[in-house]
């Protein structure tokens, strides 16, 4: 019995272990589940809500673009979509297969479409068709009962009415880059568009509106189960532009085949009424993805239809530049109205002979003849009196080399040459007979056109320091205009050189003379070298324009204003390769600047 | 003697009476929280689970109330002749399986899936329990004295790896090993076993068929199903821990309507009960299971007879090890084993196994004062 007691002993301690370890361990359960649910129960509860809701964010319509009349130059066009949930349809072969029966459909979007499917989960929607027609959408409709869990879905597209009339202004729209996807959520929303260049980049963040969102309870599988909170967005902002679609128009077509820019502007407040940069492209064709052939067409094009001409490139402003130069020497002292220089079609200084365009010379000239005749002798004297730091100084009044902070990309601010400005980009010293080309607008001197038409419109406009702008100015920035140190009556003189030019039997643009009801237009011409023209060719006769390639062939220029009376328009042009300023450029100017009155704008 | 009073038989109305309805209270109160959760987990439906599990309680309530009158003579006759007959279906169940080349663990009994593993559990302990009361310490003490009995439980283990279902396995080992220190074998031998088995393990391994490795090799490291058990234990943790102290709510956990939690009626039935009825409700259920261990215990203490001390003793710490394991693992204390919370988890196997080992505790209960004497020969 001894041995029997002793095994009984020993159970009831080593039972005793085991219990109390028993309790033991379940003591450390209850533990555990206060450390999870107590200590770390606030994290746990952030991961629960992160896996139930969802966040789905409301894209805001994108502010319209008007023109200065209310015409719509940029809207938001339902895009009808056809899409096929999966898991709604007993068979998605046959939905697919009476699909196509309705609606065109490639092999190569089939096989897509079927690459989603299986890719997706069974209740997500699959994109079957992207911009359907009404016809389309019709016929879908009607024939619902065969085409089960294929549902229409109505999504927005960015749509220019205009197309290639408004493109070089108003940009285009395009998907999110990487690099633009900032902190904005609505940036990460798949579909999202936004400016890709012009104002639709300028004025993003006016057009693009505040997104909302909607908060969802999701199970684990990402069904949609409930909406728990909602905040609607606020829509984008709508911009009205100073564009006067029906002269972008006119200003465009004027052109014809002709490539080039042109800028027309009000010459009190500096809005941009038309802004052509030809040739253009169809902003549509960027919305939903260009082809590579239209891309690759666009690219290769000589005539560079991607260039923003009027702002985006920059040129030799010729003859035009001599209502700068002539300005400045009146400025200056050097010349009065009465002033004259005798031309005899040559000028020489030192070793070198400077040409007038006129090789028998023009005789002698005061500075309005000189414009008018477009001299070139009398401007290098002129030049060579007044010294290139003179001519520099009257054209950074008068606006060059500056990009008004239009923001559009890759601007040109073109180049003003003085002195220093050589030493530093040339690292050599300035030589006379350089500020004589430049009395000319030859040589180093670089503008746009839309650097000559605010020249033209602080010239004519009496001396006020206007800079263009694609908004309406209200009357108090009107007034903050400031009046540049030039004075009235050396205006004047100048307007009347302008003045000639077009209305004085000789004057070069005499051709694109008009007169509307008393309203007549000034301006100067301009010719500008592409080629340079050797010692050989000039003395066994200059090739005539016209029998170059069209890459040799001069530049045409013209700026222009009107009413000549009461200035109210100044329009530059600018005719890439189009031999002459007077032949080829005026008469675009003319177009233009008659049509703007016949507007009334 | 005086004791002769209690010797005698006792009657069925008498054995009725004398069963524990502390214990039989817990038993139903974890079941109601059970079939209460997994009304919650169909979104507040009795169907498919808390109507099913409600039938097969009352079934299981039934038979544990059946065993409870089972004389405990009855046990201890036909102790030895269970044990041989669940190791004949083991047997036949691994050849049908291997046949088969699954993993068929049951035989099926249309309103049960009779799964000879579970069964193992009980009559292991019964065999065990029978084989050291006719021991004498000495014999207990030896080594010779020890053999057959190891031999008798590794067999069966072997087999249920093989199944393969090494949480069901385990759990049987840990079982005999605790009865095994209980009735007083010297550590140092539990320590040489162990280095032996931890030595022989390659051996072993190297008799396994490829599909049987591979389970292994799955059970052992789950992140070969990358998608599976560790998800699993994240999502699991996310919703436990959201629930706080008080809890979410009846109806109301939103990771287990939500289905983020896996397995919600089944293995992670206590995540979700955490989930909605928060640290209170959580620490509640592992009250009333700690209560029942407690319980068991107690009736190891007041039971005369050795054999019904030590078949209490084994089923106790099945029963502990089922509580346990299941709970750490919702916790992420224990790697992911397919062991379900029995009385609360949805399935009859483990529910049929649990009522049946309360039947024969309370049986031994009810039977405490029934001296069976060491029936062995010639030593007294």
């Amino acid at each position: 019995m001894n041995r029997d007691n002793d095994k009984g002993k020993i159970l009831l301690y080593r039972t005793l272990y085991v219990a109390f370890s028993s309790i033991f361990l379940l003591v450390c359960l209850v533990a555990r589940l206060y450390y999870l649910q107590v200590i770390e129960g606030e994290k746990y509860k952030m991961l629960a809500d992160e896996n139930r809701i969802a966040t789905r964010i409301l894209v805001p319509p994108r502010g319209r673009v008007f023109d200065r009349n209310g015409a719509v130059l940029a809207a938001n066009e339902q895009n009808f979509q056809a899409l096929i949930i999966a898991e709604e349809t007993p068979s998605i072969d046959q939905t697919l297969e009476e699909f196509k029966k309705l609606v065109d459909l490639s092999d190569v979007q089939e096989a897509k479409i079927r690459r989603e499917i299986k890719n997706n989960r069974r209740f997500m929607p699959v994109k079957l068709k992207d911009n359907l027609t009404f016809e389309e959408v019709a016929l879908l409709q009607l024939h619902a009962p065969d085409l089960p869990g294929v549902v229409i879905n109505e999504g927005v597209n960015r749509v220019y009415p205009l197309g290639s009339y408004t493109a070089h202004f108003l940009g285009y729209v395009g998907a999110v880059s990487d690099k633009e996807a900032g902190k904005d959520p609505l940036l990460s929303v798949p579909g999202v568009k936004i400016g890709k260049s012009g104002l639709e980049k300028v004025f993003e963040n006016r057009l693009r509106g505040q997104s909302g969102n909607v908060k969802m309870e999701v199970n684990a599988l990402g069904r949609v189960m409930k909406e728990i909170d909602r905040q609607a967005g606020t829509e984008g902002q709508s911009l009205n532009l100073t564009i006067d679609y029906r002269l972008q128009k006119v200003a465009q077509d004027a052109f014809g085949e002709n490539s080039g820019a042109a800028v027309v502007l009000d010459v009190h407040s500096g809005e941009v009424l038309a802004f052509v940069s030809v040739p253009s492209f169809d902003p549509n064709l960027f919305t939903n993805g260009i082809s590579n052939k239209d891309w690759q067409d666009l690219l290769s094009n000589e005539r560079k239809p991607l260039t923003n001409k009027a702002v985006a490139e920059h040129y030799s402003p010729g003859s035009t530049f001599k209502i700068v130069v002539a300005l400045a020497a009146l400025e200056a002292g050097i010349i009065n109205e009465n002033t004259t220089f005798n031309c005899q079609g040559v000028m020489e200084l030192g070793n070198h002979k400077f040409h007038c365009w006129k090789h028998s010379g023009h005789g002698p000239l005061n500075v309005v003849g000189a414009l008018k005749y477009s001299c070139d002798i009398f401007f290098y004297e002129v030049a060579l009196r007044l010294g290139i730091e003179k001519i520099a100084e009257m054209a950074h009044l008068l606006g060059f080399e500056s990009d008004y902070h239009l923001g559009f990309d890759n601007m040109q601010k073109g180049v003003i040459p003085t002195k220093s400005w050589k030493e530093k980009h040339l690292k050599s010293k300035w030589q006379q007979g350089e500020t004589v080309i430049a009395g000319i607008g030859q040589g180093y001197v670089l503008v746009t056109p839309m650097q000559l038409a605010v020249m033209l419109a602080r010239v004519v406009n009496g001396g006020y320091e206007v800079t263009p702008t694609f908004t309406k100015l209200s009357l108090k920035e009107k007034g903050k205009i400031k009046k540049l140190p030039i004075s009235e009556k050396n205006i004047e003189i100048v307007k009347k050189g302008m003045f000639e030019v077009v209305n004085a039997e000789g004057g070069t643009a005499r051709r694109a003379y008009f007169d509307i009801n008393g309203a007549k237009m000034g301006g100067k011409t301009g010719t500008t070298q592409v080629r340079r023209i050797s010692l050989k060719e000039r003395q066994t006769g200059i090739i005539r324009d016209e029998n170059l390639d069209w890459k040799l062939r001069n530049h045409a220029l013209f700026v222009g204003y009107a009413p000549h009376d009461k200035p109210q328009y100044a329009v530059a042009v600018v005719v890439e390769h189009g031999s002459s300023g007077s032949g080829v450029a005026a008469p675009i100017a003319s177009q233009i600047l008659k049509a703007a009155i016949e507007l009334g704008i | 003697m005086y004791q002769s009073d209690f010797k005698r038989e006792l009657s069925l109305k008498e054995k009725l009476l004398s069963i524990n309805l502390t214990y039989v209270l817990c038993i139903l109160l974890l079941t109601a929280i059970g079939i209460l959760t997994l009304y919650s987990a169909a979104g507040g439906s009795m169907t498919p689970w808390a109507k099913n599990q409600l039938l097969r309680f009352l079934a299981a309530f039934v038979l544990m109330i059946v065993f409870a009158l089972i004389d405990v003579k009855v046990y201890l006759k036909y102790s030895y002749l269970a044990y041989f007959a669940v190791l004949a279906l083991l047997i036949a169940v691994e050849a049908f399986g291997h046949i088969g080349m699954g993993a068929q663990r049951w035989i099926d009994l249309k309103i049960f899936k009779l799964q000879p593993s579970e069964l193992m559990k009980i009559s292991m302990v019964l065999f065990l329990a029978k084989y050291f009361q006719t021991s004498t310490l000495a014999q207990i003490r030896s080594i010779r004295g020890i053999i057959a009995p190891i031999l008798m439980a590794l067999f069966p283990t072997f087999l249920i790896i093989l199944q393969p279902d090494l949480g069901t396995a385990l759990m049987l080992l840990f079982t005999t090993v605790v009865i095994f220190f209980c009735v007083g074998v010297q550590i140092w031998k539990f320590c040489a076993v162990g280095g032996l088995a931890v030595g022989a393990m390659p051996i072993a391994w190297h008799f396994l068929h490829d599909y049987q490795k591979n389970r292994v090799l799955t059970f052992l490291n789950p992140e070969r199903d990358p998608l599976g058990s560790g998800y699993h234990i994240i999502q699991s943790k996310i919703a436990l821990g959201s629930g706080g102290i008080f809890g979410k709510g009846f109806l109301s956990g939103t990771q287990s309507h939500l289905n983020f939690l896996p397995e919600k009626h089944t293995d992670f039935i206590f995540t979700m009960l955490s989930e909605e009825f928060g640290l209170i409700g959580g620490t509640f259920v592992i009250l009333l299971e700690l209560a029942l261990i407690i319980y068991g215990y107690l009736f190891a203490y007041r039971i005369t007879s050795y054999y019904g001390k030590l078949v209490v003793i084994g089923l106790n710490t099945n029963y502990f090890l089922y509580v346990f394991i299941n709970i750490a693992m919702v916790l992420g204390l224990l790697p992911v084993v397919g062991i379900p919370l029995p009385l609360i988890s949805y399935g009859g196997t483990a529910m049929l196994s649990v009522m049946a080992s309360f039947g024969i505790i309370l049986s031994m209960d009810i039977n405490r004062h029934i001296n069976l004497g060491r029936q062995s020969f010639g030593d007294d």
